[in-house]
């Protein structure tokens, strides 16, 4: 293989940049040239780079982008999309909802592929519906180091299969997947929106009515603290009928039109994002939501994808960048939720608006994050070390009730704690290694974290 | 790997017994680093250092014998430790301050301070980073010192030495730039250590505590240029202006 270019390469969040060759594939089969002659700090595929952190780079080895490969048809017939691990849900969503389905799961972010979907096993609002993305997945094609190729399905194969749901990428390259997808009767969601002062008040409206909707959401103001702490705007929605439409609507239910309205240049400097900014933001963006708004006709940009409308938003935390933090802790450990929420805002923690959800059942992915329970997420802004003191006493506090960390938000977690947020830990790396003898398949990640 | 605020998992330290780098170590290995390479003239002289560290949570500590003056043998020195480990962090910490009356009189000494300080330096910061390359990741900490900034006739040598190592420092962080490695140049002032003992501190004088503060922010940070403490960085933006008769007083004590 002739030289590949050189290439610096950082999440989402811009942190801890690291240099790779980059393998650029256009087709499955020039997937397959990408994974030839490994070297030998191995391979990794990357998506759109969503991640947050580091596990779609391999510092001094090799990185194939598989953006290129993004061809899919919709099978109309079975309502099952068979799509290349390149194809990114931003382009099926321009297909197929103008036939009217959806994609099974969407993360805030419509810019990830399929391949990172799968990897990642991602969720979304209708999570305590419908499960993760790979509970989805009706097969894919996942090639190995030797650059054989398998066909997984989760009843043929579930062990390969789910040790590459949630996998990072480490158990080989997704060449493509078939997934069913959803119909819908409107591209319009039919959308409430209700305001709670406290976290008590939000959990509860959670516990008790997020059944009746197929999405749900809620956003907390960390910075607030006291009697207002924890307080938040609940979003919840289901898409709507065809009767629930204005005659507007009606005349073309499935339309669809996700555009970015504006480009963040790399010109901000760091700390433009501090405690006074921050603070000033949620206070207007939480005066803004209506105190209450029942059934609202949101498109789908505006409902699931509302950060997607300024590209490149990462920018503005300047150069030194941010990372997500997002743990999951189980149902019954709320007051362990209260505490760490507690210390988020009164140790100064500086985030915008945190986002808070219920999950329904776990997949049987062996890395898969979500669990039924409680999962938040917030962005902070890098560049302050005392941070991780912070967040590590949180990490052990919510691996203390048999909760974990998001493999695709982080960048920070101890490598001790990796077997006990995922107790399956050992089981997968058997897998790992029964597949990838020769360990090919590396990231940054992966020897941040142990994984290997 | 470093991490997204700058945590480090491992670390070389290129003169394993100066103070001011243990000082750093322990910082660095309270912050999850867990594998230590201390690379020093004598070896034995880590051993207490090294227990340390066990102590505070690294998991293997190891020490190699190496000598800034013995440049033929860096590369391999060097090379075997990479070999062993994937390495975050090297300190090149080793150097010597010498005794600038000692060094008229004996200007083959002075030479071989700066060879010390300066061509050692680049010996072992060009292999490390040719490492780092190879790698794709690493951050090189080269201890330069606020000597560098303005010689003064009271430690001239030194201070043209570490002006020299500082200058390397600067230009190999820019080469490095893309792939991956970079190169963080630390400027302590007076730092209260065995090779400052006996000496009438400076001003804004200075522990290795400090230091190691300095150097843990300015790596969360991705800072090219640190100083410590951080407010010699004004002091010495006015130091540099001077005019020439004026800072010929100041430097004479
Ligand atoms: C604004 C924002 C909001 C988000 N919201 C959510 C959310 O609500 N829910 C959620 O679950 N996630 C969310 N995410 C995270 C995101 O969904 C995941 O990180 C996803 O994996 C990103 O996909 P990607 O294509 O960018 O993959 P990358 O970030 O490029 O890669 C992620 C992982 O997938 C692996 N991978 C990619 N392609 C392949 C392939 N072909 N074969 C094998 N492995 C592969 C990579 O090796 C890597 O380990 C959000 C991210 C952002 C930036
Ligand atoms: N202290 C200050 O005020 C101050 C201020 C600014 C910058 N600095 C710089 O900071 C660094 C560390 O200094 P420190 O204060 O920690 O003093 P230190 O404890 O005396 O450390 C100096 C180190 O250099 C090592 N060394 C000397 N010659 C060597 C050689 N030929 N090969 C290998 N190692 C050699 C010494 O090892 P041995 O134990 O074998 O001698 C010792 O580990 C030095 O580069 C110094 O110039 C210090």
């Amino acid at each position: 293989m002739a030289e590949l270019p050189l290439q610096l390469l950082t999440g989402w969040g811009n942190t801890a940049p690291t240099a790779a060759r980059l393998a650029r594939a256009h087709s499955p089969v020039e997937l397959l040239h990408a994974i030839a002659d490994p070297p030998p700090r191995g391979v990794i595929a990357r998506g759109l780079g969503r991640s947050y952190g580091d596990p779609a780079q391999n510092a001094g080895g090799r990185v194939v982008d598989t953006t290129g490969a993004c061809e899919f048809e919709l099978d109309r017939e079975r309502g099952v999309v068979r799509a290349s691990a390149g194809a990114s849900l931003d382009d099926l969503m321009r297909a197929i909802v103008p036939h009217g389905f959806f994609v099974p799961v969407t993360p805030g972010t419509r810019y990830v592929t399929v391949g990172g979907a799968i990897a990642s096993d991602i969720h979304g609002k209708n999570h305590h519906k419908a499960g993760s993305w790979c509970n989805h997945v009706e097969s894919l094609r996942l090639a190995n180091a030797d650059g054989t190729i398998v066909d997984l399905t989760p009843g043929r194969n579930p062990e390969l299969f789910w040790a590459t749901a949630g996998g990072m990428g480490l158990t080989g390259l997704i060449i493509d997947a078939t997934f069913r997808c959803p119909t819908i009767e409107s591209s319009r969601v039919l959308v409430d929106t209700e305001r709670a002062p406290d976290l008590d008040t939000v959990m509860a409206m959670m516990s008790e009515r997020d059944h009746l909707y197929d999405y749900s959401v809620a956003w907390i103001d960390l910075i607030t603290r006291g009697r207002g702490m924890g307080r938040s705007v609940l979003q919840r929605g289901r898409f709507a009928r065809f009767d629930e439409l204005s005659a507007a609507h009606r005349r073309d239910p499935f339309a669809y039109r996700a555009d970015i309205l504006a480009d963040a240049p790399p010109v901000f400097p760091s700390g433009l994002l501090n405690n006074l900014s921050i603070r000033v933001f949620n206070e207007l963006w939480f005066r803004k939501s209506p105190k209450l708004r029942f059934g609202e006709l949101q498109s789908i940009p505006q409902f699931f994808h509302p950060l997607d409308m300024v590209g490149n938003w990462n920018n503005i935390y300047g150069p030194r960048g941010f990372f997500q933090w997002q743990c999951v802790v189980p149902n019954g450990a709320e007051d362990t939720l209260h505490y760490v929420i507690d210390q988020l805002s009164s140790k100064g923690c500086t985030s915008f608006v945190a986002v808070l959800k219920r999950f329904g059942e776990s997949s049987p992915g062996h890395l898969s994050f979500p669990a039924p329970g409680w999962t938040l997420s917030l962005d902070i802004p890098a560049g302050e070390a005392d941070m991780n003191d912070l967040l590590d006493e949180l990490d052990e506090v919510v691996a203390g009730v048999g909760g974990r960390l998001y493999l695709a938000k982080d960048s920070r977690l101890k490598p001790e704690l990796m077997p006990r947020m995922y107790p399956r830990l050992q089981e997968w790396k058997d897998i790992r290694a029964k597949v990838d003898p020769g360990g090919v398949w590396q990231s940054d990640m992966a020897r941040r974290l142990g994984l290997l | 790997m470093q991490d997204a605020l700058g945590a480090v998992q491992s670390l070389l330290v290129l003169g394993g017994t100066s103070e001011i780098a243990a000082s750093i170590a322990q910082r660095v290995v309270e912050r999850r680093c867990q594998t230590v390479v201390l690379a020093a003239r004598d070896t034995d002289a880590t051993t207490g250092l090294a227990i340390d560290l066990e102590r505070r949570g690294a998991k293997t500590v190891e020490t190699i014998a190496f000598d800034a003056l013995d440049i033929a043998s860096h590369e391999k020195v060097i090379g075997q430790v990479f070999e062993n480990h994937d390495i975050d962090l090297v300190i090149l910490a080793f150097g010597v301050l010498g005794d600038q009356a000692d060094f008229d009189e004996h200007p083959a000494a002075a030479a071989k301070a700066v060879e010390v300080n300066y061509v050692g330096g680049v010996s072992a910061g060009l292999v490390t980073a040719r490492q780092f390359r190879r790698q794709g990741h690493g951050t090189l900490v080269v201890l330069s010192s606020v000597a560098a900034e303005r010689a003064r006739q009271t430690n001239f040598v030194y201070g043209s030495s570490k002006a020299g190592l500082d200058a390397f420092a600067q230009g190999l962080g820019d080469s490095l730039a893309g792939s991956g490695a970079r190169v963080m140049a630390v400027r302590p002032g007076f730092v209260h250590t065995r090779m400052t003992e006996g000496m009438e501190p400076q001003p804004f004088s200075t522990t290795p505590d400090v230091v190691a503060s300095a150097v843990i922010r300015g790596l969360a940070r991705g800072s090219h240029t640190v100083w410590a403490p951080s407010i010699l960085r004004w002091v010495f933006a006015l130091m540099r202006h001077l005019p020439r008769p004026v800072w010929q007083k100041i430097s004479a004590r």
